[in-house]
């Protein structure tokens, strides 16, 4: 096959899975998050060359916005340009906050390049995502943990809390928002 | 957290999301901004004595549509950069088209005039109250356009703002029509365009600010 046909392969195949896992599929909507980690990884490392220690860190924030705002995606649109759009963006503006862009190694434009590679070895994040859960406020907190870590449903983590069911997914909901504004280093 | 456990975190529960979520949620901006603008029109200003006769004008409607279709093309542009990686395509076309439009009926009307009306054309009898009056009534669309693009996905922030900023200007404008007494097309082309632009500036300058996520 083609480099071409391979990347609209790849297209192809990760769109379905996240048309799917947007439909409510959670296995396949897994697998997108895990194959787009890679895809993500991938492109950071080739452009933070000098910044090797944040990549992981950008990893875990364009993941957790791309679930966060997992909405925005219209199945009519390429899935690589949504993406691509996505991690650019978390790139930029992670560089913004540097105040740096001399610090890129390499240039943001190239779209058609995201797909084609991929990385799975993952390096240590230097902030720890779980730890800044336990920051979140027990209405945000406690939803999270039960229905996204011990995996109960809603109603179970409703039980168990006291809270309503809409309270729980109202919870879950702001809390994943407020887990990003915390990964950002916004109050 | 490593990352894997970060993917199975977000994968564990509830991964369905309502679809067209950024039509309804402007859906609801523009109801809401209209309604608002109504409530501003008829409290502050009032709606012009002679509405019923007026209507029966073209330039009336000339005007309404100006607005309209300035309130379409705009919304186009703010539903396509509120989500990554969407093109604007053709929405500056669209954009221009009424603009163009306005303008081109300016210059019929200016040229077919004897050359000391065409100042008096232009500058009407409100031209120093209507641009502000316009981004007056055009302040609760602006508030809500930004909050929601907000919760949506806009990666090119000042574009977005400015579109969002377009949105509320014609929205603005379409209410401050019932009100205006004006019916000039030298005048609209003019003086509404630019109480439209007020809030697409504040929008592009504010929008690197407000619309980050």
């Amino acid at each position: 096959m083609t480099d071409k046909g391979q990347l609209d392969a790849s297209e192809a195949h990760l769109k379905d899975l996240l048309v799917r896992g947007l439909a409510g599929e959670a296995p396949a909507y897994q697998a997108f998050l895990r194959d787009m980690s890679a895809h993500l990884r991938a492109y950071f490392r080739k452009r933070l060359a000098r910044l090797p220690d944040e990549v992981e860190d950008l990893v875990q924030e364009s993941l957790l916005a791309i679930h966060n705002k997992r909405h925005t995606y219209d199945a009519a649109q390429p899935l690589t340009a949504w993406v691509h759009a996505i991690a650019k963006y978390k790139l930029i503006d992670l560089l913004r906050r540097r105040a740096g862009h001399d610090l890129l190694s390499d240039p943001l434009d190239d779209e058609m390049d995201f797909l084609a590679a991929s990385d799975s070895e993952a390096s240590e994040a230097k902030r720890d995502v779980g730890k800044l859960l336990q920051q979140l406020p027990d209405r945000q907190r406690l939803p999270i943990v039960h229905t996204k870590l011990e995996g109960l449903s809603v109603a179970e983590a409703a039980q168990i809390t006291g809270m309503s069911e809409s309270a729980i997914k109202v919870g879950v909901h702001r809390g994943m928002k407020a887990l990003a504004a915390l990964i950002r280093g916004k109050p | 957290m490593k990352t894997d456990d970060l993917v199975m975190l977000l994968a564990t529960g509830e991964c369905a999301v309502p679809e067209h979520a950024a039509q309804r949620r402007y859906a609801v901006v523009l109801a809401l901004g209209m309604a608002a603008a109504g409530v501003l029109m008829l409290g502050l200003l009032g709606v012009r004595h002679d509405l019923a006769e007026a209507m029966r004008q073209p330039m009336f409607w000339a005007k309404c549509i100006f607005a309209a279709v300035l309130l379409l093309a705009s919304l186009l542009a703010v539903l396509r950069l509120s989500r990554p990686g969407a093109s604007l395509d053709r929405v500056p076309f669209a954009l221009s088209a009424p603009v163009l439009a306005m303008w081109g009926l300016a210059t019929v009307v200016l040229a077919g005039a004897a050359p000391e009306q065409r100042l008096g054309m232009l500058l009407g009898s409100t031209w120093d109250v209507c641009p502000f009056l316009i981004a007056l009534l055009s302040t609760p669309t602006f508030v809500a356009s930004l909050w929601t693009m907000r919760s949506l996905a806009p990666t090119r922030l000042s574009l977005a703002g400015a579109a969002a900023g377009l949105l509320s200007g014609s929205v603005g404008a379409l209410v401050y029509c019932l009100h205006c007494p004006e019916m000039g097309a030298p005048f609209i082309g003019m003086w509404y365009l630019l109480g439209i632009l007020i809030p697409a500036a504040a929008g592009a300058l504010l929008g690197r600010y407000v619309l980050r996520w």
